[in-house]
């Protein structure tokens, strides 16, 4: 139809400039084993793109290339390209540590540090250098727990291990620290696997505002919520990207029957 | 319905909607025909059952209403199964309304058959009747198939429905005009076409419903109209 192919031109024509990441051709091996397949996917600035895919079919993988996490796996291998604004984030001259807060995560069970919620946050950019003076990371950490909209509920105790807050202010906490070093991307595994409907709102409702300043990649077992968080969906099955599209239309009707079947619950 | 779900009933919920609505779909046919038939042979008894049939598809429309919401609150539907849904509720309430319109023919068989009318009149409604128990009786083919050529080759097709009222309307003020005495038939009359007309209409919104469960894109928003009533005025008395 010609509206679909005018919105495919728009598509297009945004890519130059609104691309954050791009992967091309990435491939990633576990030893002999091959977990993905030629993936070129890329994540457009300041949107929600979601992977979504049945367990084991590469979309953790592919999170995980983002930030080199994958280099913590002796015999993990990487190929292909994957860029963040345009370099290569796989260059030898790339420092690991400043890309991993340059491109942010936050993980599928809250791990706060041991220590007092003002710790947690002020700790990130403290080993960073990003503050000189105790004032500056004062106002840091406001604003990053303001930022995850938790600093109401954690304000009067921020001398309190953050290991005491309840599991959804843990995530949101989390997400407080990812932030508080200034990140462009953030990259979110399954966040809300370990939290109740309330708190899966909460974080939902925090990813919907951080949009505006950050690019997120979120993986989610639940179709509903890559549903309402994202713009983009891409589909993983067996290494391999599916599709990748806008949402709305992923989610109401995809282009593979793979996707179909995946979505609607008809899968195996 | 494609392939099976992982959750088998799920599947069984979503036969219910399809049985349910073929359950509708033949009430409604033999609902329009009775009524046009009981109309033609003036038979009051036949018209009173119509009318009291029409329950049934009321009842129909609320426990698919029921039962969709149902499956929407415990399955949060995607893709292909929500779009299946959603065209649940939609036919639902076009095949109610069908019902009413095959209802209102038959409650003015009485009112018609005070006073002879016309055969010629008569038979141009059975017409009108044929053509859309046609459009309704494929559309629901439609959907039982879920195919989207034939729900759009009906959707073309109701251009003739709309001719055949406006050159029936077009008569029906002329006996007016000759006598009138036939105000009273022919406005009944006149009613039960634009309520025949009206149930075209209702298979032409069903049959976009299909395409759209079986393709996920909507039919372009102008169709073929011909029915011209609307601006039609009564021909000036003597002339012609």
């Amino acid at each position: 139809m010609s509206e679909a192919a005018t919105e495919k031109a728009v598509d297009t024509a945004l890519e130059a400039s609104e691309i954050k990441m791009r992967g091309t051709d990435v491939s990633v091996y576990y030893g002999e084993k091959r977990a993905l397949f030629d993936v070129n996917l890329d994540v457009r600035k300041n949107s929600v793109t979601a992977l979504i895919g049945p367990s084991g079919c590469g979309k953790s993988t592919f999170l995980r290339c983002l930030n080199r996490m994958n280099d913590t796996i002796d015999i993990c291998r990487v190929t292909g390209e994957i860029t963040l604004d345009n370099e290569d984030i796989y260059d030898p001259k790339i420092d690991v540590v400043e890309l991993r807060a340059r491109v942010g995560m936050v993980f599928q069970k809250p791990n706060p540090f041991p220590k007092s919620i003002y710790e947690n946050i002020s700790y990130g950019p403290r080993i960073h250098g990003l503050t000189k003076s105790r004032s500056e990371l004062d106002e840091i950490v406001e604003l990053s727990l303001r930022k995850a909209a938790i600093w109401d509920e954690v304000k009067d105790r921020l001398n309190e291990p953050g290991t005491g807050l309840s599991g959804g202010q843990q995530q949101r906490l989390c997400i407080a620290r990812a932030i508080a070093v200034s990140p462009e991307v953030i990259l979110m595994d399954e966040p809300c696997s370990a939290l109740d409907p309330i708190a899966t709102a909460k974080v939902e409702e925090l990813i919907d505002e951080l949009r505006a300043n950050f690019t997120i990649v979120i993986v989610t077992h639940s179709m509903q919520q890559a549903a309402r968080v994202s713009q983009r969906t891409a589909m993983f099955h067996l290494g391999k990207l599916i599709e990748e599209g806008n949402t709305d239309k992923m989610f109401t009707n995809p282009d593979t029957k793979l996707t179909q079947d995946y979505i609607t619950g008809r899968f195996g | 319905m494609p392939e099976a779900h992982t959750v088998t009933s799920y599947d069984d919920e979503l036969r219910f909607l399809v049985r349910r609505l073929s359950e509708m779909g033949g009430i409604a046919e033999r609902m329009v025909a009775d009524s046009v038939a009981a109309l033609v042979n003036a038979d009051t008894a036949s018209a009173q059952r119509v009318i009291s049939e029409d329950l049934l598809l009321d009842n129909g429309e609320r426990e698919i209403y029921d039962k969709a919401v149902l499956i929407i609150a415990k399955r949060q539907p995607m893709a292909s199964d929500l779009r299946e849904i959603i065209g649940s509720i939609r036919i639902a309430s076009d095949l109610e309304r069908v019902g009413d319109l095959g209802k209102n023919i038959a409650k003015r068989v009485i009112a018609v058959h005070t006073m002879a009318q016309p055969r010629k009149l008569v038979r141009g409604l059975e017409h009108l009747a044929e053509l859309a128990l046609t459009q309704l009786k494929e559309v629901l083919d439609a959907f039982a198939t879920r195919s989207p050529h034939l729900a759009n080759s009906i959707r073309e097709r109701d251009e003739e429905i709309d001719a055949i009222y406006t050159s029936l309307f077009r008569e029906l003020l002329t006996y007016m005009m000759e006598d009138p005495r036939n105000i009273t038939a022919c406005t009944h009359l006149l009613f039960c076409a634009k309520n025949i007309e009206r149930i075209g209409d209702h298979a032409t919104n069903i049959a976009e419903t299909v395409y759209y469960v079986a393709t996920g894109e909507q039919l372009a928003a102008d169709r073929p109209k011909d029915d011209e009533t609307a601006s039609m005025i009564a021909p000036e008395p003597g002339t012609d």
